[in-house]
């Protein structure tokens, strides 16, 4: 299980994180691996917090899903979900979010507050943090809902593949109206690690 | 070629393969995929039927005719599907007929947790069990032939886990087949007692030539690696221990789960030190292992709750666990919420403002039972809300049936709800049932049904009116209402709760995800007039929320739907416009 590399895409249902790992998944595939990507439907969808894994080895790849301290990379959509995510990082792993916050129900009611400063506080434990405003950069490129391919392009930069490759990827995934704005956000995404 | 399918687009890919040209299901997840992606396929007529019993009979039907057919649907799906099960048994197929079900060990997204193996059992059908993309295609054509081999429908389990994972596949052609002729046979198809006990017979040897088969199926296989500790497993359960014991263990790994064999695990024990059972759910495996006298470790140590994993196989055999990264923090839930502009929103409102008893059914709506809501009193099973608010009314009297409603889907009352409706107009009692037609089967993912105007393929299709099926069971009162409209909604839930017949109303708004739906420009709140009441946040809308001490709406989310701004008595919710 040491040659299976994990990687966990968190968010907001409705944030475009299925579109996310299948075009991650497709890259992998065209690079020779086994891949695996899991997905949650239904119930969990409407608002709900989403989790989506994807796992890829040169060997074979049995378990579909990520358990805690394995996910090499954690993208996350939002910031509460990065630090809900957290324990499923690996020692060493990276995570990469989206420094936007969606109040989940119970703090639009009252019933509790959204924890405050919570990249610094990950930060201060340690871990390898990139973070962005994606939705701003996503606005930029010409949608909100482009925050998916702007943290696509971040994680391209930190993974060892051809742009080429993920452009393609990209191509195959996307809605064809979209591919313009598209094409923008994931090359913005690709800026901000450079920086 | 190979690509990375879903369990449900791969075993959509073995349909067609196989050459199965008629499919009927009814949506249900984790199954659902499965027959939207048959659809896409020319060669296989595939439709939604109103509920599974009818799409198992229709799938039963097209068998006889010589058609290889199938059904798909979730676990509960199949309890409703039940009564056809049991005796397509007896009857057997002429065209292979299989039948998928897919299980949700965890509840992702389902009301229990059944483990559909003991219908295999009860009903005496083999059943696979697929544990990645490649199995559930290639399973899928094995089904077929089995069914036909041994003249039997086929169940194929599934799971969530399973259903909803990509992996690789191989891709293959199409193997075209015509109609198996159809012979009249009543010994064989009537299932009157006289016949039906000769049925039975035939039934009890299939079932033991099945369980020879099994011995000596390439379904089951041993992987033999280090011997000192064997595992039984099946389905996802073998990528998980997989994953934890590679090859430093052998695997007995069940490609059949019904009938099991048993001089093959007597085998594999003999082979091995220790001998684990790994089984989601219930202890079926376990079971037969113990009743034929081999020593297994199984349910003592693994839960009959909830899904595994590789970290919770660690756990209980090796009492490894993971190092992780804490913080310390109390980070909020953030559970599945009714979305900004849904219809269902403002009747829940009013429903909770009047502190009805509301008998709830499954759907979207079913969120009405979540804070800050918290409007539903039941949810028990498809079409539950209609009969059993018939049930908590002649129990309770007039008191109860003057502070009643039941709630249910468009679709929903298409499955079921509308036998209930029956029994409350013939049975008299004075019940008030809200259907919430938002024109779609919304939490399944936007599945046409025999309300829309369409069917599966996207072709036009006759289009049952609800308010007509109503009135044709005896209804009277029978009114619309836009759910947007608090104040419409409102008399109309406070008028026929308190009418002394039985009513419908039915509140009639497209789900605001459909995209033919226009949406208005999104509101704003004047942060002057704003005097921080918080009256808009009890509609629990997730584009309001907390922003600098005052409400604040969201612009990206909003649809401007308006509900929010009839419950500001303030007017500081401004903007959009009114709603054609």
């Amino acid at each position: 299980m040491t040659n299976v590399f994990s990687i966990m895409l968190v968010g907001v249902g409705g944030q475009g994180t299925l579109l996310a790992s299948r075009i991650l998944g497709d890259v992998l595939l065209s690079q020779g691996y086994d891949v695996k990507v899991s997905e949650v439907h239904g119930m969990s969808q409407r608002g709900g917090s989403v989790v989506t894994y994807v796992k890829y080895s040169k060997d074979k790849v049995y378990s579909p899903v990520v358990t805690e301290g394995e996910a090499d990379i954690i993208i996350a959509f939002e910031q509460l979900e990065a630090a809900r995510s957290l324990p499923m990082l690996k020692k060493g792993g990276k995570l990469i979010t989206n420094t936007q916050k969606i109040s989940p129900m119970p703090v639009i009611t009252g019933a509790m507050d959204y924890p405050e400063n919570l990249i610094d506080k990950i930060t201060d434990l340690g871990v390898d943090i990139i973070a962005v405003d994606a939705l701003k950069l996503a606005i930029e490129a010409g949608s909100p809902k482009a925050v998916n391919v702007v943290l696509m392009g971040i994680l391209s930069k930190i993974m060892p593949f051809d742009e080429q490759i993920w452009q393609d990827a990209l191509l195959e995934n996307v809605p064809k109206k979209a591919i313009a704005i598209n094409e923008k956000a994931f090359a913005i995404g690709r800026e901000q690690h450079s920086n | 070629m190979s690509k990375l399918l879903l369990g449900n687009e791969a075993v959509a890919r073995g349909l067609y393969e196989a050459g199965c040209k008629v499919v009927s299901s009814y949506p249900g997840t984790p199954s659902t995929e499965i027959t939207e992606f048959a659809a896409k396929y020319d060669e296989i007529y595939a439709e939604w039927a109103p509920n599974e019993k009818v799409a198992l009979e229709v799938a039963l039907g097209a068998g006889i005719k010589g058609a290889r057919s199938f059904s798909a649907m979730k676990h509960v799906g199949l309890n409703v599907a039940a009564d056809p099960l049991f005796t397509a048994s007896y009857t057997g197929v002429n065209g292979g007929v299989v039948i998928a079900v897919a299980d949700d060990p965890g509840m992702h997204s389902s009301q229990n947790e059944q483990d559909s193996r003991h219908y295999a059992i009860a009903a005496k059908l083999p059943m696979l069990e697929p544990a990645d993309s490649t199995e559930c295609k290639d399973y899928i054509k094995e089904a077929f032939e089995l069914s036909e081999k041994f003249d039997t429908p086929v169940l194929l389990r599934l799971s969530t886990r399973v259903s909803h994972s990509q992996s690789k596949v191989q891709i293959c052609d199409r193997e075209e087949l015509g109609l198996k002729e159809y012979v009249k046979n009543p010994q064989k198809y009537v299932m009157v007692p006289a016949n039906a006990k000769t049925r039975h017979v035939v039934v009890e040897e299939r079932q033991a030539s099945l369980a020879e088969f099994a011995e000596i199926s390439q379904l089951n296989r041993v992987e033999m690696g280090g011997e000192s500790i064997g595992i039984i497993t099946s389905g996802i359960s073998y990528q998980y221990a997989r994953e934890v014991f590679g090859d430093d263990a052998s695997y007995l790994k069940l490609g059949m789960v019904n009938p099991l064999p048993t001089r093959l695990i007597e085998d594999f024990a003999n082979k091995v030190d220790k001998l684990y059972v790994i089984e989601e759910l219930d202890d079926i495996i376990e079971t037969h292992c113990k009743k034929n006298g081999i020593n297994v470790i199984g349910k003592e140590i693994f839960s009959l709750v909830g899904e595994f994993s590789q970290a919770l196989i660690a756990e209980k055999i090796l009492g490894k666990t993971q190092e992780n990264i804490a913080l310390d923090e109390n980070i909020p839930v953030r559970p599945p919420v009714m979305c900004a502009g849904c219809p269902h929103r403002g009747l829940f409102y009013i429903l909770a403002k009047h502190k009805a008893y509301v008998s709830g059914d499954i759907g979207c709506y079913t969120l009405g039972a979540a804070p800050p809501l918290s409007a539903m009193d039941t949810t028990i099973c498809m079409g539950a809300s209609v009969s059993a608010l018939h049930g908590y009314n002649v129990a309770g009297g007039e008191e109860s049936e003057k502070k009643s409603v039941a709630v249910i889907g468009d679709s929903t009352f298409m499955h079921s709800g509308v036998t209930g409706l029956i029994n409350t107009v013939y049975n008299g009692s004075n019940s008030t049932i809200i259907i919430l037609d938002n024109s779609i089967t919304g939490m399944t993912g936007h599945q046409h049904n025999p309300t829309t105007g369409y069917n599966l393929k996207g072709d036009i299709a006759e289009s049952i009116s609800i308010e007509a099926v109503c009135k044709a069971v005896g209804v009277k009162r029978v009114r619309i209402v836009d759910p947007y409209d608090l104040k419409a909604t409102e008399q109309a839930v406070v008028e026929e709760m308190a009418a002394e017949e039985p009513s419908v109303i039915i509140t009639r708004r497209p789900c605001a995800l459909l995209k033919y739906v226009k949406h208005n420009p999104p509101l704003t709140v004047d942060r002057d007039k704003c005097i921080t009441c918080r009256a808009c946040f009890k509609i629990g809308c997730p584009s309001i929320s907390m922003k600098d001490g005052k409400a604040s709406i969201d612009a990206t989310s909003c649809t401007g739907c308006g509900v929010c701004s009839q419950l500001c008595r303030f007017d500081a919710i401004v903007g959009g416009k009114e709603n054609d």
